[in-house]
């Protein structure tokens, strides 16, 4: 490997779902192995435990070992973040268990992802258990889901079998909104379309999952329109040599910000130019998601942490009145009665509840507006009132500017995720 | 022109708004640092973060006194580079005031005692959140560290009540006398360590490049001849062509036999080591290492 190569790389982030028997782990491993990423410690360790369970091949789930003794434990599942790299990408995979939880833990991992793992299973076909997943892909607007059909071994590598599943998904997927939805038969224990092409199943055409996941395009996937910059701190050294420097600190999380751009700073509503972008020592010309720079602006106007900059013609929407789809996360059941702290972009509010709209099926996607009562791992639409205005976008246009977490005021845990209507 | 980064490239952006963040939302941060390449490397994002401010927090150094000359020297040239103030909690006072007791026995090491030592450091200075330079690939436990990781008035981590942290928000809200860990190059391997320090020219203490020493071995690791350690029977001293993979300290910390001298060929032994390793060619001694070297680069 070359060192040229190496800084050449991109970034791809995908979640993985899955329950215990659908051969997650062992895809995991696969991917790991097969890409040199596994130590020799931790591969000498799996093949022995293989070995003791009297296996002729080596049993890859036993790499997320930690996980299954904590399944045995009955105590919680978490999402495990996961590091693997080819010569054309590095790869971060959330991997969130599927169980009781699994929502979320899903949640959780989608929020940072690029892509989707879906795993079917070939013999049980698409269950509630895939739609669930693929729902949440959608409602946390993931832009790619790869829905890998597994364990093809087990159904003599059928074209026939593998055809109805991808039927049956993309029946049900007219529903969701998601623009990039591909399909792969493998069979992650034999390695059959994993890295190298399956000698099984001459009638599929398409690519292997590792070739999928290393040319997928994601370099469209941020939002170049609209410039969203919200400060993070102001960088004043008192220095000498930077006696005057005012620098707002943060990070680009939409659009494209250049030299000389007209901004209008929000809350106050002031109007400047961008004076200067540095990334740390080096000025730039230009600045995109999602780089982390200091600005300078040409006037001398008053913003601290929590405003934002944005371009005077595309402003994001002032208001203390949001309305979001909300996954709930704490052990305790959402009370609308109580006050929570908000976190969105840079700025910590307090709310209160307005309104339950309705609470949402999870398997069916129907609208439940008679249970309103929410409990861990519910999805539910709801309206609240903050102390202070926020400047949001619609999470379909912005998932950074257009999520918040909701946060008890008593226990200090995050117990909400919410996704901006 | 292409809107894109590379992966080094978005890494590093995300460590400094971790970095960025830590520093808005607590009241009295401060920096762990090792002497190793891990911390060199958070220090270095550091300085990125609030150019052209110096860095707003302190190094916090705990000093084993078994260290290595080359860090202790390395650490103070450093902190002078960057103008920052340097706080050392030392092993040796906690050990003379009773606090803790020197471990006995064939291989007694100072390493548990400085937990210990940290913890009084971050007591008395009262530091709200600490920043490490731990990474998620390091060990299975660790894949599933937080960014934020919250920990209670006894400094200690509930690994069954995470808080979830989603897209760029994170929770550092605390209850008085609560803390916080914080890994800002969580999502960093290995490789992409070196590769970075290789990128952005950092400077780090010649002990990872290759050089002739007096060493001996014991438990099958090579080991430098130091002040602290007796030799054994059968054990001799001979000089060696060794380099550090991590830096510890200096009666526990391991070398390997290497001619790897600069960065590029560093990286080309840390990229083989993976090739070997994958062939199944398990190397004992070298997988050792291989856990060694995770175990130690951490602070925690």
């Amino acid at each position: 490997m070359s060192t040229e190569n190496y800084l050449d790389r991109d970034l791809l982030r995908f979640s993985t779902a899955g329950s215990v028997d659908d051969g997650k782990s062992t895809l995991i491993g696969r991917l790991l192995y097969d890409s040199k990423s596994i130590f020799a410690d931790q591969l000498t360790s799996v093949e022995n435990s293989s070995k003791m369970k009297g296996l002729d091949h080596i049993d890859f789930s036993l790499l997320t070992d930690g996980l299954k003794d904590e399944r045995e434990q009955g105590i919680t599942i978490d999402v495990a973040y996961r590091y693997f790299s080819t010569p054309k990408r590095k790869f971060i995979i959330a991997d969130t268990p599927g169980h009781t939880q699994y929502t979320r833990n899903m949640i959780t991992g989608a929020s940072t992802s690029n892509l989707a793992l879906i795993l079917v299973d070939a013999r049980q076909g698409v269950i509630e258990q895939t739609k669930r997943h693929s729902f949440i892909a959608s409602l946390l607007q993931i832009k790619h889901i790869v829905v890998c059909v597994n364990k093809m071994d087990l159904v003599d590598f059928s074209e026939d079998a593998y055809n109805k599943i991808v039927d049956a998904y993309e029946d049900f997927a007219t529903k969701l909104d998601i623009e990039d939805i591909r399909f792969i038969p493998i069979s992650a224990l034999k390695g059959d379309n994993v890295v190298d092409r399956s000698e099984n199943m001459p009638w599929y055409a398409g690519s292997t999952l590792l070739h999928t996941l290393e040319t997928i395009h994601i370099g469209s996937d941020r939002n170049m329109i609209d410039c969203r910059f919200p400060i993070q701190t102001v960088i004043r050294p008192h220095q000498d040599d930077y006696h005057d420097f005012r620098g707002y600190a943060g990070r680009i999380e939409s659009g494209i910000f250049k030299r000389g751009d007209d901004v209008v700073a929000l809350g106050s509503g002031f109007a400047s130019k961008i004076a200067g972008i540095y990334s740390a020592e080096t000025e730039v010309e230009v600045a995109f998601p999602p780089m982390s720079v200091t600005m300078t602006l040409e006037d001398d106007i008053d913003i601290s942490r929590g405003d934002m900059l944005a371009r005077p013609n595309n402003q994001p929407i002032a208001t203390q009145d949001i309305d979001f789809m909300m996954c709930w996360m704490g052990n305790e059941p959402f009370n609308p009665s109580k006050k929570y702290i908000v976190l969105h972009t840079t700025n910590q509010v307090r709310c209160i509840v307005k309104e339950v709209h309705y609470k949402v099926d999870i398997n069916t996607l129907h609208r439940m507006e008679e249970d309103k009562s929410i409990k861990m791992n519910d999805i539910a639409r709801v309206r609240i009132r903050t102390t202070k205005p926020l400047f949001v976008d619609p999470y379909t246009k912005n998932r950074l500017t257009g999520s918040l977490i909701l946060i008890d005021e008593a226990t200090n845990n995050t117990v909400g995720a919410g996704m901006i209507i | 022109m292409k809107y894109t980064l590379t992966h080094l490239k978005e890494l590093e952006a995300e460590s400094i708004f971790i970095i960025r963040e830590t520093f808005a939302q607590f009241n009295r941060p401060a920096i762990l640092f090792s002497g190793g390449k891990d911390s060199i490397v958070l220090t270095h994002l550091a300085k990125k973060a609030f150019w052209p401010a110096k860095i707003p927090f302190p190094l916090v150094h705990v000093d084993t006194g078994h260290n290595f000359p080359e860090t202790m020297d390395f650490r103070d040239k450093l902190v002078a580079e960057l103008g920052v103030q340097l706080v050392v909690g030392s092993v040796q006072k906690s050990i003379d005031e009773g606090k803790v007791s020197e471990e006995v026995g064939m291989n007694a090491t100072r390493n548990r005692l400085q937990i210990a030592t940290l913890l009084e450091t971050i007591e008395s200075n009262q530091y709200d959140a600490c920043m490490g330079g731990a990474r998620r690939d390091e060990e299975k436990a660790r894949a599933k560290e937080r960014f934020f990781s919250h920990r209670d008035e006894f400094g200690q981590w509930d690994p069954k009540n995470q808080r979830p942290e989603l897209w760029n928000l994170f929770n550092g809200l605390k209850h008085f006398g609560e803390g916080f860990r914080i890994f800002p190059i969580s999502n960093w391997t290995e490789m992409d360590i070196w590769q970075y320090i290789l990128l952005e020219n950092i400077e780090l203490p010649n002990l990872y490049f290759s050089h002739k020493r007096k060493c001996f071995v014991r438990n099958e690791m090579i080991l430098s001849a130091n002040d602290f350690q007796e030799m054994r029977e059968n054990e001799e001293i001979r000089e060696m062509q060794i380099r550090f993979r991590t830096m510890g300290d200096i009666t526990i910390t391991g070398a390997v036999e290497s001619d790897a001298d600069t960065l590029e060929k560093i990286i080309l032994e840390v990229a083989a080591a993976r090739n070997t390793e994958r062939g199944g060619r398990a190397d004992d001694q070298r997988s050792e290492t291989a856990m060694e070297d995770r175990k130690k680069e951490g602070y925690f």
